[in-house]
């Protein structure tokens, strides 16, 4: 399956994602700007992307404790989803993504 | 005045590596203090995920960051550690004998022979909101916690968040104000339900003002801001505010780590796989800040870091001093040592 990420600077980039991988993992993997402070654990914020218009519905909605996290940043959109909580399957194959700057490293 | 201790090793970073490390170092007769900047033990595991479940310590099927944090603090209590919490390093410094001269931003010296980093992700820091030229206004005009109440004192006073720090402000400081407003992205809070209902109680009486949206701006000059513009479902407002206090939490930075003059690898320490010791000679990094090829950032490679580095750390406090290594199952000596012979 194909990830489609933006980074913060605009650049695209088409990731190889594997099932059942998080889609953070696929885009920490990849070398992307993503700080991912938690690991994965719904902890942090720090993986936050937004999910393409089209892609939404197939995504779905974010837990309560997913939108708890988000209330950690200060760019949350209505498309906000923290990449960590999404995991890779053949129904994401063309997921388009893009990097929120509060996810970025230092 | 400045307070002097004087140690055999000093830990930066009080987190699960951190900890460890005081195991083995103890086991070597080396005492220690740590030094952190967050007010309990635990780092990250404590502060990001204490309630979360760690299924890869060996001999813990699972184990949540608070216990984990719980059951080294019982492991190395024998040897006593000493604990400065709320402290950041401010600077290391070799001294012509080879040991290092440290200073806390607490005002305190440590005098030590050895100096182990294991400060994770770096030190944890508040959260700043994604505001363009915020950096100018900071600890003049907007901050992150509230050291001394009087500051706040008939100020028109903007809080964001959602969370208890959020809440609690709100509450402590709306008698002393002249206006508060807080502002959070939903109308949905993550803050004690008692506190809630309180701030709501306030709301209705028109003593406090609360908006559902976002910080989009700053205005203001000389670092004292005058308006804090706000994106609302509504549209765009504009509140007049002399204090803006954020609060998203903390995340993780490497902060003054970068200035010490250690060798870097992006974020993280250089450092050789024998001893774990960074380019400067007495100066180790354990767990998740350093770096080596094939570095996994695992609690168990922070641990046999550890144990390699308390070898390492011997030899520089106790030069020319033979020693053998044992095993806390068969050594009267440890035994003795662990309170338990």
């Amino acid at each position: 399956m194909i990830i489609h990420v933006t980074d913060q600077a605009g650049a695209n980039h088409e990731l190889e994602g594997l099932e059942g991988w998080r889609v953070m993992e696929v885009i920490r993997d990849w070398g992307l700007n993503i700080k991912a402070e938690c690991g994965g654990a719904l902890s942090c914020a720090t993986c936050h992307v937004y999910v393409d218009k089209d892609w939404m519905d197939v995504v779905g909605a974010p837990s309560d404790e997913e939108e708890d996290m988000l209330d950690s940043v200060g760019d949350v959109r209505s498309n906000s989803r923290l990449s960590c909580q999404i995991l890779c399957s053949d129904a994401l194959d063309g997921l388009k993504v893009t990097l929120a700057a509060t996810a970025a490293k230092d | 005045m400045s307070t002097e201790i004087t140690t055999d090793v000093v830990v930066i970073g009080a987190g699960p590596c951190g900890l460890f490390a005081a195991f083995e170092l103890g086991l070597l007769d080396l005492k220690c203090h740590f030094i952190d900047i967050l007010d309990r033990p635990g780092g990250q595991c404590a502060e990001l995920y204490p309630e979360k479940p760690i299924y890869d310590i060996p001999g813990f099927p699972v184990v949540t960051g608070q216990q984990l944090t719980d059951n080294l603090m019982a492991q190395i209590a024998p040897f006593a550690p000493e604990f400065h919490f709320n402290r950041m390093v401010n600077s290391i410094e070799k001294q012509e004998d080879g040991s290092f001269k440290l200073s806390t931003d607490a005002d305190e010296v440590f005098h030590t022979k050895v100096v182990v980093i294991a400060a994770g992700g770096g030190s944890f820091q508040p959260k700043r909101p994604p505001v363009d030229g915020i950096e100018e206004f900071e600890n003049k005009s907007v901050f992150y916690s509230v050291r001394k109440m009087d500051d706040f004192r008939g100020q028109d006073l903007v809080i964001v968040g959602g969370g208890d720090s959020a809440l609690d402000w709100t509450l402590n400081l709306e008698p002393i104000v002249n206006s508060l407003t807080l502002v959070h992205r939903r109308p949905v809070f993550k803050a004690a339900p008692a506190s809630v209902n309180k701030m709501h109680e306030l709301v209705a009486e028109g003593k406090i003002n609360f908006i559902t949206g976002q910080i989009a701006k700053l205005d203001g000059e000389n670092g004292q801001i005058n308006h804090v513009h706000l994106t609302t479902d509504a549209g765009d407002l504009s509140v007049p505010a002399t204090r803006l206090l954020p609060f998203f939490g903390l995340t993780m930075k490497l902060g003054p780590v970068a200035d010490w003059g250690l060798e870097l690898n992006d974020n993280t320490i250089k450092v050789d796989t024998e001893k774990f010791e960074t380019s400067v000679p007495g100066i180790f990094a354990i767990g998740d800040i350093n770096w080596y090829p094939g570095k996994l950032k695992l609690i168990l490679s922070g641990f046999h870091e550890a144990a390699l580095m308390a070898q390492a750390a011997k030899a520089i406090v106790s030069p020319g001093e033979r020693v053998v290594f044992q095993y806390t199952t068969s050594s009267t000596k440890l035994q003795k040592k662990l309170g338990v012979a």
